[in-house]
């Protein structure tokens, strides 16, 4: 009972009792309205109907899975050595961040759903528009969050470096970089959760496999069950994704997490 | 280490000479610094005393080469430093430990950065560890750290950059007076073990007469070298003799240099 590692994971679990409970409560209240049959099932069908339609459709739905999966993953990986490039390179040349910055911020006002058909008259329907679309939509924040990152690097420890003789190289390897990593984590964590969403969107304009395919395919079949069952699966696949990059960023940047983590005294109550 | 040019002997290890330094602030001049000279023997501590803002820190800034000066001349063993950055070294007020780094990964960054091998550096540094208070925490990162083990750590990284002078910016200006009293003897003893030449910047008068061979004062804004003074208290130094009426002595010297003689009672 005493063991810290123990107590450390029930309070966690403590911490996230109430979110887990709110979305118990949603699910049992959309589950009696649906029993109560105001709204006809093929509309709004139950969350149990929803359960029954995704284990009866997992074996379809797996490769559609696997195929949105893969645009995310290789669109994704794209936008992270595409964006931590242009950071460096922002941070390396006054020029281009005075050139790029703007414009960078300003290409975040046009809409996604729109440029999505101009992807597939350009790219075709295979892999392409949709590894595009992931990558317009994730490259923004890796880029503009690790270039804010190195941006941030603390002047006075810039300067000792440099009263040690440290190369510009040097200052650049040993601290800018490792200190911009957690912004860079921060932003990458925020270009996962768009990512499979971003993949879904190129799949909706035109594609034969994937899961926004099989979502649409579902609703104009009327199979709303499947819809919502291919929606959650898409909200589990953003929420491991995610999982995934929180882990890697444990490994990756520990003394981050023991800078924050301060020995606390705690009341006994 | 190896030499282009031999020092010229008993030439001062660090010398300034008329330096002067003026900064534009929000469109006006401000002189910070105007015809400061100095010279830092062989061995020698010397403290610079001085109220805030009157200039300290962009002293060292210059003697480090981070800065250069207006008008004047930094020597080093008696030759002109132009280019002085990696020559001498410098401990700035904040430790400015990387915090992704061990302690010894932190303390063996000047080693790293001229090129020496990892393993050299590293032993050497475990050497010294014990000395530093900090046995037992070569693998701990900065933020596991307290206050004066910080501190201990970023002299112990600006001592084995192996320079012969070391410019130390109000080094215990941010810690407890518990803890600085601590650190000002180990400070010493370190000092008697190894012998560099020190130019120490404080705000605290006593700190300044416990510690050095001299003590310079500084005068407000634009910075000047108000009065010299030299310590003659025999070493090692002892926490008792700041209460000998010749070390009180000096510090009312220096107490009414800095303009703060307040005769009381």
């Amino acid at each position: 009972m005493n063991d810290p590692r123990w107590r450390q994971g029930a309070q966690a679990l403590r911490g996230r009792l109430p979110a887990l409970a709110l979305l118990a409560a949603l699910l049992a209240l959309w589950e009696l309205y649906a029993l109560t049959g105001l709204t006809p099932r093929w509309v709004l069908p139950s969350p149990s109907d929803v359960w029954r339609a995704g284990v009866e459709a997992a074996g379809l739905m797996a490769p559609h899975a696997a195929q949105t999966m893969l645009e995310t993953v290789v669109g994704l990986a794209l936008a992270i050595v595409g964006g931590l490039a242009l950071a460096v390179g922002i941070d390396l040349y006054d020029l281009l961040r005075r050139a790029m910055y703007p414009l960078l911020v300003a290409s975040q006002t046009i809409p996604i759903m729109a440029l999505a058909p101009l992807l597939i008259i350009w790219f075709g329907y295979g892999l392409l528009p949709k590894v595009v679309v992931v990558w317009l939509v994730c490259f923004f924040p890796i880029a503009i969050n690790t270039a804010d990152g190195l941006n941030g690097a603390d002047p006075d420890a810039t300067a000792l470096l440099r009263s040690m003789g440290a190369t510009r190289w040097q200052i650049f390897r040993k601290q800018r970089l490792p200190g911009a990593l957690p912004a860079f984590f921060t932003g990458l964590k925020i270009a996962v959760t768009y990512s499979v969403v971003g993949a879904i969107i190129g799949e909706w304009v035109g594609a034969s496999q994937g899961l926004g395919v099989f979502m649409l395919r579902a609703s104009n079949a009327f199979l709303t069950a499947r819809v919502f069952a291919a929606i959650a699966v898409t909200s589990l696949l953003s929420v491991a994704l995610f999982l995934l990059v929180a882990a890697l960023e444990r490994l990756a940047i520990p003394w981050y997490f023991a800078a924050a983590k301060r020995e606390q005294w705690e009341e006994i109550k | 280490m190896s030499r282009a040019t031999e020092p010229e002997s008993g030439a001062p290890k660090l010398e300034l000479r008329h330096i002067s330094k003026r900064f534009r602030v929000g469109g006006r001049v401000v002189a910070a610094l105007e015809d400061v000279s100095l010279a830092l023997g062989a061995g020698e501590f010397v403290t610079i005393v001085g109220p805030s803002g009157c200039g300290k820190s962009t002293l060292l800034n210059i003697a480090c080469g981070l800065l250069q000066p207006d008008a004047g001349e930094i020597r080093l063993d008696g030759q002109p430093a132009g280019e002085r950055l990696g020559k001498v070294a410098y401990m700035p007020q904040r430790d400015l430990l990387l915090p992704w780094r061990s302690v010894l990964d932190n303390v063996t960054l000047g080693p790293e950065l001229a090129g020496v091998s990892r393993e050299e550096a590293r032993r050497e540094a475990l050497a010294d560890l014990p000395l530093f208070g900090l046995e037992g925490f070569e693998h701990a990162l900065p933020a596991q750290l307290s206050g004066g083990m910080k501190q201990r750590a970023a002299l112990l990284r600006t001592l084995l950059l192996h320079r012969e002078v070391m410019l130390l910016d109000e080094p215990f200006g941010a810690l407890d007076a518990l803890t600085r009293l601590q650190l000002q003897e180990w400070l010493l003893g370190v000092w008697a073990r190894f012998r560099t030449s020190i130019l120490f910047i404080t705000h605290d008068v006593e700190e300044a007469v416990f510690l050095s061979d001299r003590v310079l004062v500084m005068s407000p804004r634009p910075g000047r070298i108000a009065l010299e003074l030299a310590v003659p208290l025999p070493r090692p130094r002892a926490r008792h003799m700041c209460d000998e009426p010749e070390c009180i002595g000096l510090r009312e010297k220096l107490l009414e240099a800095l303009g703060l003689d307040n005769p009381s009672g």
